[in-house]
């Protein structure tokens, strides 16, 4: 039994990944969740007291609010955009997809700072409101606040995922369902809509976990009565162990899980795969006079509304000083020139990190994908499980069980202890981001039909060579969807780096901006770096989406 | 266990051969060439510093980690046993005493001679000899002068003005759990008006926030962008975003708390030479004279240096309002430190729109009642703003050690045994605060509809 004895090795070798990088580091951190304050003994008292406290279920049910209107409102972004750009002949597709994934990179701090400029109750949109109609929109205040900056945030994951299924769409689906009659609403309902449903609800799903886990947009509206900052605000006061902040991580993680396993089972026994057989993605058509300009009027809305932040962050990196007003007094390129000398080795590493990171990840959640939905290991639910739960683990846990677990041992060669070397922040941001490409990558594969690879191994394939020519190159699309939001998010995470980094000269952007964004003179220089973050971490996606449709093109060519 | 020993003997054979070859391979090279300094200061500082220390010390290399003081204290923790840090240089004297208490410093008696024992109240050394302070920071209010022109709101100039009706939503702070030298200026006010009153006036204050935000940063940030008009500041973040050119303004009140920033040489450091070094530098009449620079703007500890300042330099060694009318005590503020933070997060940071909600009604019935006379309603908001002010607990409670010890929660042996947990008794207040907010609520809306 050669293969199965494979595809328990593949497994065993995730799962010691997984032990040795999530489980060990984040268990030495959280443990004291069960652990009886005063005695050290096992306990479950402070899970009694979490329930018992009415902050906690205040903040327990204003979460699952959040995540749950985020879910809404991002739909209501992502749907248009990726229905307009993969079914009609629209001029600049491909441009409005790019400019769709630039909200999910948000520098840290100057994103917020931008935000509130703009959309602040004193930014420039209720500015004008005032000055105009007398009146003020709290578009920034409580959770509504929240809820508008998360959906705008993170809606990509839903386009992103949502227009890899629709290009992944059989043809000949949409051409029987049309000889059978079908068309318009009915056929996009009927078929279109279902047979995309994967990628819609890993897209989904991601935006609900990550509006329910995230801090980073809480903290920035100053909202803390939701759990991700109730945690952090306790885990990261100086020299107190309130075993509170880990309770509520240990919540956070079981209860992401539980929403994963409901949008699994919303999704089991259906199959979606096409047959593969007939040219991928779906007929484009062209649109009349009066809707095409219709659906550009709203195309443009839309992208103005989520790229206003980094309108916002344009001027601000531009602007001399912008404060309650409109826009900046006046514009200069002194930030720039400022920042010039010092950016080059945070971009190369921050290409460098995130881009070993995401190439990571994808290589991961192909195997992990694989070994869930193609193989019969006992247990391999529970690789899909515990690499999403790395979501729910906030950055600073991870960084301190880093450093508490990898201190001591000293690497090899370089004499140095893993804690404090660069490869351990690829390591971070590989794990805080292989939940993005895991869902990418699980729901393209949802769409490779079986019958293709048993055709495969028919003809005499091995399972390594039907895995590498067949099943990668039809999940290309998952692939880059994955590689995209996992390189952009990863470029700009800040939390578990700054844990980690260890020498100026290893630190990627995101901390550059960090250190700018410590002083009043150092916010114009700071915006003027989160912006050179979101050029290149854009530019890298779009060499990336590039590449592998070149790729894809190629070997359709060659096979066709 | 097993394993790790392995590694250890492995890597360690590894390091030895490794060690040898780059011996034989390289000169000889000077034993400290280096210098790491874990710093939650900013840019504008730290380059000023590590340039002229590099320059007065040819040949030594300053690596300046920067940190957030939260991040740079659990850095120290948990890389002590294989540590790489030479100096902690921050501001809050509370996360110094947090590495003090776990072993994490080491000793240093300074050379330099001509610094006093005390700057305003404040002592300026660690007792005990383990950080040394190396300048000083006032506190007092930061504010945006075309947010309060448009607005037409005054600008404040003492604590109590804070309290007014008029600032109710536009001013800002920073909680003191999260930020050490908040926490300093929470202490001065508990110390300096008392207990019951320094609290009632927190509270009324605290009424009026926009925000309170999460990081001590976030305050001068808030008001420079104009998110909201007033924000409770630490000098050098008012004086340096003045010196950006951000239409704000700054004063200190006529009490204001003075707190010294540290540093301090981490134990086992790999350069204790170099180390020590630095601080002699930061303590030298050199190194003082660049704390008067406008965008670094410190009170040097040195009161020589004064003389070269420029003109509204505040000098905290002849100026005796600055920091000097509250007798700061040490002991006090650190046996109750972390049940203060928590005190502060339950009543104000986690109850803000609560306790916003109810501030509010007291002040419009004040509003309705001024110029008009009717008891009934007077009491009722008296009342009213009673309940606001009411405290879980009493001054002498708060110094209750085996209390506080709730709040502490580190256990130096596994015998060591505290009854009750942090979460159970802020579950009590927090009850007990949420139910007088809205009651107080009811009472100054019905005394409003009285008149």
């Amino acid at each position: 039994m050669p293969r199965i004895r494979t595809s328990y090795l593949v497994a065993s070798l995730l799962a010691f990944f997984l032990l040795i990088f999530l489980i060990v580091p984040v268990g030495k951190v959280i443990y004291v969740a069960f652990q009886d304050s005063s005695t050290g003994a096992l306990t479950l008292v402070n899970f009694v007291d979490f329930f018992k406290t009415s902050l906690f279920r205040e903040s327990f049910f204003n979460s699952l609010y959040v995540a749950g209107m985020s879910v809404l409102i991002a739909s209501l972004i992502a749907l248009p955009l990726a229905y307009f750009t993969s079914r009609f002949n629209f001029g600049g597709s491909i441009l409005i997809q790019t400019l769709g994934i630039i909200p999910l990179i948000m520098p840290p701090f100057v994103g917020a700072v931008a935000m509130q400029l703009f959309f602040g109750s004193n930014g420039s949109i209720n500015l004008l409101l005032d000055q105009w109609f007398g009146i003020n929109i709290p578009f920034m205040k409580g959770l509504n606040g929240v809820i508008l900056v998360e959906s705008i945030h993170y809606f990509p994951f839903i386009l992103i995922n949502l227009s890899a299924a629709l290009n992944n769409i059989d043809r000949s689906m949409e051409e029987a369902a049309q000889n059978l009659g079908s068309s318009g609403i009915r056929l996009f309902r009927k078929i279109v809509f279902p047979l995309a449903m994967p990628g819609y609800l890993a897209g989904a799903a991601l935006v609900f976990l990550k509006a329910f886990d995230d801090l980073g947009t809480p903290l920035l509206l100053n909202v803390n009565n939701m759990l991700a900052p109730q945690a952090y605000l306790r885990i990261s006061s100086i020299g107190i162990s309130d075993p509170m902040g880990y309770v509520i991580s240990v919540i956070l993680v079981v209860f992401s899980l539980f929403a994963l396993w409901v949008s699994m089972l919303a999704s089991r026994g259906k199959d979606y795969s096409g047959g593969g057989k007939g040219v991928s993605g779906l007929l484009k058509r062209d649109m009349r006079g009066w809707q095409k300009a219709g659906a550009y009027c709203l195309i443009i809305f839309l992208l103005l509304l989520v790229l206003s932040p980094h309108i916002s962050l344009v001027l601000l990196s531009f602007g001399t000083i912008w404060s309650y007003s409109v826009l900046p007094d006046a514009y200069t390129m002194a930030h720039y020139v400022e920042v010039f000398g010092t950016t080059r080795e945070y971009i190369t590493n921050t290409l460098l990190y995130a881009g070993l990171a995401a190439s990571f990840d994808v290589a991961f959640s192909v195997a992990i994908a694989y070994v869930v939905l193609r193989t019969k290991v006992i247990g391999r639910q529970w690789l899909d499980y515990i690499a999403t739960g790395a979501l729910a683990v906030p950055g600073v846990v991870l960084g301190i069980g880093y450093l508490r677990t990898f201190n001591d041992f000293n690497v090899p060669i370089i004499d140095k202890p893993l804690a404090s070397w660069w490869v351990i922040i690829v390591v971070a941001l590989a794990i805080r981001r292989l939940p993005y490409a895991l869902r990418a990558c699980t729901a393209a594969l949802h769409q490779v039909s079986v019958s293709l690879e048993e055709a495969a191994e028919n003809l005499g394939a091995g399972k390594t060579a039907t895995v590498r020519k067949i099943v990668v190159p039809l999940m290309a699309g998952g692939i880059v969807a994955g590689f995209v939001t996992s390189f952009a998010t990863a470029a700009v995470e800040l939390s578990a780096t700054l844990m980690l980094v260890t020498a100026e000269s290893d630190a990627p952007l995101a901390y550059g901006i960090y250190v700018f964004m410590q002083s009043a003179a150092g916010r114009g220089p700071g915006a003027a770096l989160g912006l050179i973050a979101v050029v290149v971490v854009a530019f890298g996606s779009y060499l990336a989406h590039h590449f592998i449709e070149r790729n894809k093109r190629m070997q359709a060519t060659l096979t066709g | 266990m097993l394993l790790r020993k392995n590694y250890r003997k492995m890597t360690g054979r590894f390091v030895l051969s490794v060690g040898i070859l780059t011996c034989l391979a390289l000169p000889a090279w000077a034993l400290e060439k280096d210098l790491t300094v874990v710093t939650s200061y900013p840019k504008d500082l730290t380059t000023a510093f590590k340039q002229a220390f590099e320059k007065q010390n040819p040949g030594v290399k300053v690596e300046m980690l920067k940190k957030k003081t939260t991040a740079g204290v659990k850095y120290i923790q948990e890389t002590a046993s294989n540590n790489s840090s030479d100096l902690f240089w921050a501001s809050a004297p509370d996360a110094f005493e947090v590495l003090k208490g776990d072993g994490l410093l080491a000793k240093y008696t300074v050379k330099a001679v001509g610094i006093p024992d005390l700057i305003g109240s404040y002592p300026i050394n660690d007792p005990d000899g383990y950080y040394k302070g190396f300048a000083g920071s006032g506190y007092g209010m930061m504010w945006n002068t075309r947010y309060l022109k448009a607005k037409k709101i005054p600008a404040p100039k003492e604590w109590n003005d804070l309290a007014k009706a008029v600032y109710h939503g536009h001013t800002g702070m920073s909680a003191p759990s999260r930020s050490g030298t908040t926490h300093l200026t929470v202490e001065t006010i508990l110390q300096g008006e008392g207990w019951e009153n320094g609290w009632k006036l927190l509270k009324e204050i605290g009424g009026n926030f926009h925000t309170v935000t999460e990081r001590s940063f976030g305050v001068p940030d808030g008001v420079n962008s104009g998110q909201f008009g007033v924000g409770i500041v630490i000098d050098f973040f008012g004086l340096s975003s003045m010196a950006s050119g951000f239409p704000v303004d700054f004063v200190y009140p006529t009490v204001t708390t003075l707190v010294p920033a540290n540093i301090a040489i981490v134990k086992n450091s790999p350069h204790p030479e170099a180390a020590a070094a630095f601080i002699e530098f930061l303590l030298s009449e050199a190194g003082q004279e660049m704390l008067l620079d406008p965008k670094i703007r410190r009170l040097p500890v040195r009161p020589e240096t004064y003389a070269k300042a420029p003109k509204d330099f505040p000098n905290p060694f002849i100026d005796k309002t600055i920091g000097a009318k509250v007798k700061f005590d040490v002991v006090k503020s650190k046996d109750r430190y972390n049940l203060v933070n928590s005190m502060f997060d339950v009543m104000i940071t986690y109850r803000l729109d609560d306790l916003r909600e109810a501030t509010k009604a007291v002040q419009d019935a004040e509003k309705a009642m001024a110029g008009k006379s009717n008891a009934e309603a007077e009491k009722l908001v008296a009342e009213a703003r009673a309940l606001i002010a009411v405290l879980p607990i009493d001054e002498n409670k708060s110094l209750d050690n085996e209390f506080s010890a709730i709040f502490k929660k580190k256990r130096k042996k596994a015998t060591d045994k505290v009854t009750g947990r942090q979460a159970e008794v802020e579950q009590q207040w927090d009850t007990m605060v949420k139910s007088n907010y809205a009651e107080a609520i009811k009472l100054a809306k019905k005394a409003k509809s009285m008149l």
